[in-house]
């Protein structure tokens, strides 16, 4: 009996979860004519136009590709300066560990809109505004701390022993920490990779302030959109509904390391 | 775990202090530049002081903007809290039911913030929403773009249903780090759920719940792109939150003085919290161990 009343709870949960999703869904089959005359529940006549003039379009489709290209480059970055650090923290008491890992640490918590002017100042004068990599090199602010985070949390599951015995064997540290170390923390590592990819993906307000035309973001196409006179809500919500495919493809293979990673591995 | 004592650890951390440091002293150092200077143009600048942060500390409209993100703040809190909590026991422990609800619990985090906002708009709007028209429906006058309470609920609606979810999460977490024993021992003492809840779950979950409370007020203190879409602040200024607000400054009317000194009082603000997080933090790593 405890069950069931947890199960429907649950379900209930679930549906009001995915009912406002659902009811983008639905917009993204249904012309902007069909949408603004008529109040229905489920496409009538489904039509996959908003979604063929989102792939044939360019100044549509490059929204994605240029936010998969700084996603990923930003996923790189981070990954590759936090393992190292992450190791240094987990193992090693050093001059100022504590208070560099706080700094790191208000970085993550450091509100974006503050940035904002700066950011732009500074990668004018480097001339890097529109280009994907200072968009990557700015979500840095908070995903190469996040990195850290999450990642010292699962090296310390790991016991310092292997490290001793690896040392005495004759390893030296980068062969070690490649061919020992990193296997044994790869699901950190997965995890990792997916929150900075789940954060850059997310983050609109750096990612459209400091490009212009090549190198804007699918987010930023979207503001344009709603910003006109004259709404096409069915384009909209076609192009807010493959913003979510992405993640949902990803989530599927952390799903099992989820709730750890939430907790930044500390559980 | 005793660790090393080890200076040299230091060249593992430049990179990340490298990266880190391009991407926030730097911008923090210009912020601070403008913040006591009034700036005409590239060679016409006139030092000002403390003037802009006089300013600043006595606009009405700032104190409104920050009254509003804390009693937003606490909102968020009351609310997601304790509903997370509740979601996360509903869950399955194991199975495909479990790795399923996970799937689906963890969908509204991974949608950019702005289409969080897109959503929201299709679902409320009163003419082709279904939220908006059913309420309306009901014979209830619903339009979030017009009246101030109509905006809130609506923002509290959006925000409760994009980031319970992670409080749900964390409190999962919590609850699968719990041993089997306990429940078996709480069933042969004949443990009501209640009981096994107040007494092993709830204090098992105290980690990992500092850490939804912490995460979930600073991120709804820097909240901006999910309200920005969905009213712009408006109607009037009632959701105009302090990274709205700040934004206004910076880009709408391009005040850089005021806006860089807000920044470094928002910051500060932030800051402090944040230092709270870090201390509660420790003390609950210690906590666990002992």
């Amino acid at each position: 009996m405890k069950f069931q009343k947890r199960t429907v709870g649950l379900i209930i949960y679930f549906f009001l979860l995915l009912l406002p999703i659902y009811w983008m869904l639905n917009m993204s089959f249904r012309t902007n004519a069909d949408i603004l005359s008529v109040f229905s529940f489920y496409p009538h006549e489904p039509t996959f136009d908003n979604y063929l003039k989102i792939f044939t379009d360019k100044s549509w489709y490059s929204g994605y590709l240029n936010t998969i290209y700084y996603v990923s480059m930003n996923v790189v970055i981070s990954l590759m300066t936090a393992l190292p650090a992450a190791y240094a923290f987990s193992r090693y008491s050093f001059l100022g560990d504590k208070h560099l890992f706080f700094w790191l640490l208000t970085n993550r918590m450091a509100p974006p809109a503050v940035f904002l002017l700066p950011f732009f100042q500074l990668y004018s004068t480097f001339n890097l505004i529109d280009t994907h990599f200072a968009v990557a090199l700015s979500h840095c602010l908070f995903n190469v701390p996040l990195a850290v985070w999450i990642l010292e949390g699962f090296m310390s599951g790991v016991p310092r022993e292997i490290d001793e015995m690896a040392y005495i064997d004759g390893y030296s540290f980068p062969r070690f920490f490649l061919t020992i170390f990193m296997p044994l923390i790869r699901t950190g590592i997965g995890v990792t990779a997916f929150f900075c990819f789940m954060f850059s993906w997310v983050e609109l307000l750096l990612a459209r302030t400091l490009t212009t035309t090549v190198a804007k973001p699918i987010a930023a196409t979207m503001t344009r959109t709603v910003s006109a006179s004259g709404l096409d809500w069915g384009l909209l919500a076609a192009a807010g509904i493959l913003t979510i495919v992405p993640g949902a493809l990803v989530i599927w293979f952390v799903r099992n390391h989820l709730a750890k990673g939430f907790a930044l591995g500390r559980v | 775990m005793k660790k090393w004592d080890d200076n040299k650890a230091w060249f593992m951390v430049i990179p990340v202090f490298l990266v880190v440091a391009v991407s926030a002293i730097l911008p923090l150092m210009t912020v601070v530049n403008y913040s006591i200077q009034d700036i005409f143009g590239p060679d016409n600048r006139i030092f000002v002081g403390i003037e802009w942060y006089r300013e600043v500390l006595t606009d009405s409209r700032l104190h409104d903007a920050l009254n509003r993100q804390l009693l937003f703040s606490s909102l968020v809190l009351l609310i997601e809290i304790p509903l997370g909590i509740l979601i996360a026991l509903m869950m399955p422990k194991k199975g495909w039911g479990a790795s399923l609800s996970l799937v689906l619990v963890a969908l509204p985090l991974l949608i950019p913030w702005n289409v969080i906002g897109t959503i929201w708009i299709i679902f409320t709007r009163p003419d082709i929403g279904l939220f908006g028209a059913a309420i309306n429906g009901l014979g209830i006058a619903f339009d979030h773009t017009g009246a101030p309470l109509d905006a809130w609920i609506t923002v509290m609606l959006m925000e409760v249903w994009h980031w319970t979810p992670l409080v749900a999460l964390l409190a999962y977490a919590g609850l699968q780090a719990i041993p089997e024993a306990y429940f078996q021992a709480a069933r042969i003492d004949g443990a009501s759920t209640w009981a096994t809840f107040r007494y092993i779950q709830l204090p098992k979950m105290r980690g990992v719940l500092t850490i939804a409370v912490l995460l979930r007020f600073m991120d709804s203190f820097l909240i901006y792109a999910e309200p920005f879409v969905l009213t712009g602040g408006g109607p009037g200024n009632s959701t105009t939150f302090l990274s709205i607000y700040l934004v206004k400054l910076a880009v709408g009317q391009f005040d850089l003085g005021p806006a860089a000194a807000f920044s470094i009082i928002y910051f500060l603000i932030v800051l402090l919290f944040c230092w709270l997080f870090y201390q509660v933090l420790l003390k609950v790593g210690t906590g666990d161990k002992s």
